[in-house]
């Protein structure tokens, strides 16, 4: 009887967790103006508004560059320091790995005005898409971090030092043995990268310029209630891009660790 | 995201274990030097920034003039008593400018409830999962984690479609004939904030708690049940106790970020939902006082981490009694 309880209560929380954001592509193909039951029919029309607009495109270029630049910088500084981490005794290793997990405690408006005030008034530097990028690189790491280590835990640190005893450098160690084999992780640590940074809003709605990323801008539509039905569309094209690319960053993660390690997580 | 919690948990603890050997020195620095970039660039953009806002608090700021003569003024102002009284939910705050003290106590009210909402939400699920899910349950976790990593001002925002004046749950209820007139309590409340702050969280919780009643033994399980223990017994006193500690740990990574969050309180909270980050947002931009802005930042951050240490203490005395119990 208990168990038909617990299985009744998961699929009210699968409904729960995903039956509000379900309602943005819901009403984004209701012919309506108003987000409003009873729905009105099928359209399209409200994507087909999308296109052609000139802000919201500029916008969502900017996400892509900045999302694909701060993937990549802050994976290729997170898998050294993978390595470090779970490779390499040293000295004071937990006050730096707690110091690398910080962003993951700090409010984010905190971090957006603490980088507002030493990029404005300390080093006088005009706020652009790069100070947007660099806010990100900063909470994309503990997540890219956390990503690769327990992947290169996943895997026996003795065949790395069979390779070493069998002549191999430590270059080629790490890239015919480490690198392949942490693979799994690179790519969703590159995804995750990718996906917290063109999702974030604090940071960039605080430290960018005259330009907008696809958030900021989102979020000066949100205000407008003319703009509703197209707000409704894009935010379920984001839904749907960054659902795939979360999916897939979970399925690549989950299939490295399954092969060589059955049951871990 | 399980491993996010669980990094941050027991950051140190990670890494081979292997005895000592001479060329330890020498692995210490190859360490230092593959994480060197790393730390670099946290040094420079977490580290440094967190004490330029420092310093700045220390700094005033009257009209459009910076005074850089360091003093406690913007933190006395925080306190500085008053003859005026201002009454916020039955509390007497006799202070010359209350708006920060009342902020922060009503953020942290807010998402502590939040937070307590979040784990009552999640501990069946994770309970589920860990117990009584026997296939799939890879899918089922990634079914549970996808929301968490879908835009967070998305999810905020549907919150204002479902809620609002002309939303979903108004026009539902009104074709259905249930009411004439739309709710307006619905939105624009602290209520709303809690319910987006739960809603947005839940599903971050889930997994950390999975793991944690993963961890449980199941012939401690089976032996309370042989000795006579009934299931509820049991739960009570093995399952609970046991899963405690990572129940406080990622209840805590749920805590501190909602305190200061932005976008819900801004997106659904209307004017009586207002929480301190919408005030540290206004006195870095509307009131163009920035140093007051750092002090209430810092005062927040140092209020949140001492509430930390206590929860960090709580985990301390749940793992010494799932120690005894063991």
């Amino acid at each position: 009887m208990r168990g038909w309880g617990l299985t009744v209560y998961a699929v009210f929380f699968i409904a729960f967790i995903y039956g509000p954001v379900l309602i943005l592509p819901l009403f984004s193909v209701n012919d309506s103006n108003f987000a409003t039951f009873p729905m009105a029919g099928f359209t399209l029309r409200h994507y087909a508004g999308l296109w052609g607009q000139k802000p919201l495109l500029d916008a969502l270029v900017n996400s892509l560059k900045i999302a694909a630049g701060v993937s990549v910088l802050a994976t290729a500084l997170a898998v050294p320091a993978a390595i470090a981490v779970t490779r390499h005794r040293f000295p004071g290793k937990p006050a730096v790995l707690s110091f690398m997990m910080l962003p993951l405690v700090i409010p984010s408006i905190v971090m957006a005005v603490a980088l507002l005030v030493i990029v404005l008034r300390f080093l006088g530097i005009q706020l652009s898409l790069w100070t947007v990028a660099a806010g990100h690189v900063v909470i994309c790491l503990p997540f890219c971090l956390s990503v690769l280590v327990s992947r290169l835990e996943g895997f026996d640190a003795a065949l790395e030092e069979a390779s070493r005893d069998l002549g191999c450098s430590p270059m080629q160690t790490f890239w015919r043995l480490t690198f392949p084999l942490a693979g799994p992780g690179i790519i969703s640590s590159l995804l995750l990268g990718f996906i917290i940074s063109f999702d974030e809003f604090v940071i960039a709605f605080f430290l960018t310029g005259t330009e907008n990323t696809l958030p900021v801008y989102l979020y000066s539509q949100l205000r407008f209630p003319n703009s509703l039905p197209g707000t409704l569309a894009l935010g379920s094209l984001i839904l749907v891009a960054s659902t795939a690319l979360v999916v897939l960053a979970e399925v690549i993660r989950r299939r490295g660790v399954q092969s060589d390690n059955p049951g871990d997580l | 995201m399980v491993e996010v919690a669980d990094t941050a948990a027991r950051a140190g603890l990670l890494g081979p274990r292997r005895g000592r050997d001479p060329g330890r020195r020498r692995e210490a620095l190859t360490g230092f030097g593959l994480l060197s970039p790393a730390l670099l660039l946290m040094i420079a953009m977490l580290a440094l920034p967190l004490a330029a806002l420092i310093v700045l608090s220390f700094w005033t700021q009257s009209g459009f003039t910076l005074d850089r003569t360091p003093t406690l003024a913007n933190y006395w102002r925080l306190i500085e008593p008053s003859d005026r009284e201002i009454v916020w939910m039955g509390i007497h705050f006799h202070l010359a400018y209350p708006v920060p003290a009342i902020l922060i106590i009503k953020s942290l009210v807010m998402s502590l409830t939040a937070t307590v909402a979040t784990i009552l939400l999640a501990y069946p699920m994770a309970y589920f999962l860990a117990f009584r899910v026997k296939r799939n349950k890879a899918a089922w976790i990634i079914l549970l984690t996808v929301p968490f990593w879908t835009s967070y001002l998305l999810r905020v925002f549907s919150w204002k479609v479902v809620l609002g004046f002309n939303g979903a749950i108004n026009s539902g209820l009104m074709s259905l004939g249930i009411i004439d007139q739309p709710l307006d309590f619905l939105l624009y409340n602290p209520g709303a904030v809690m319910i987006t702050l739960a809603h947005s969280w839940v599903s971050f919780i889930v997994l950390p708690i999975y793991v944690s009643l993963e961890k449980i033994d199941r012939t401690m399980l089976e032996a309370a049940s042989d000795l006579g223990d009934s299931k509820w017994k049991r739960f009570r006193r093995i399952t609970l106790p046991l899963s405690m500690p990572g129940t406080i740990s990622a209840a805590l990574l749920v805590f501190i970020p909602t305190v200061g969050d932005y976008v819900t309180p801004e997106l659904v909270g209307g004017p009586g939902g207002t929480m301190i980050g919408s005030l540290v947002q206004q006195l870095f931009t509307k009131q163009n006082n920035a140093p007051m802005g750092a002090a209430v930042s810092i005062v927040m951050m140092l209020i949140i981490g001492s509430l930390v240490l206590i929860f960090l203490t709580l985990i301390g005395y749940w793992r010494m009694r799932a120690r005894r119990a063991s």
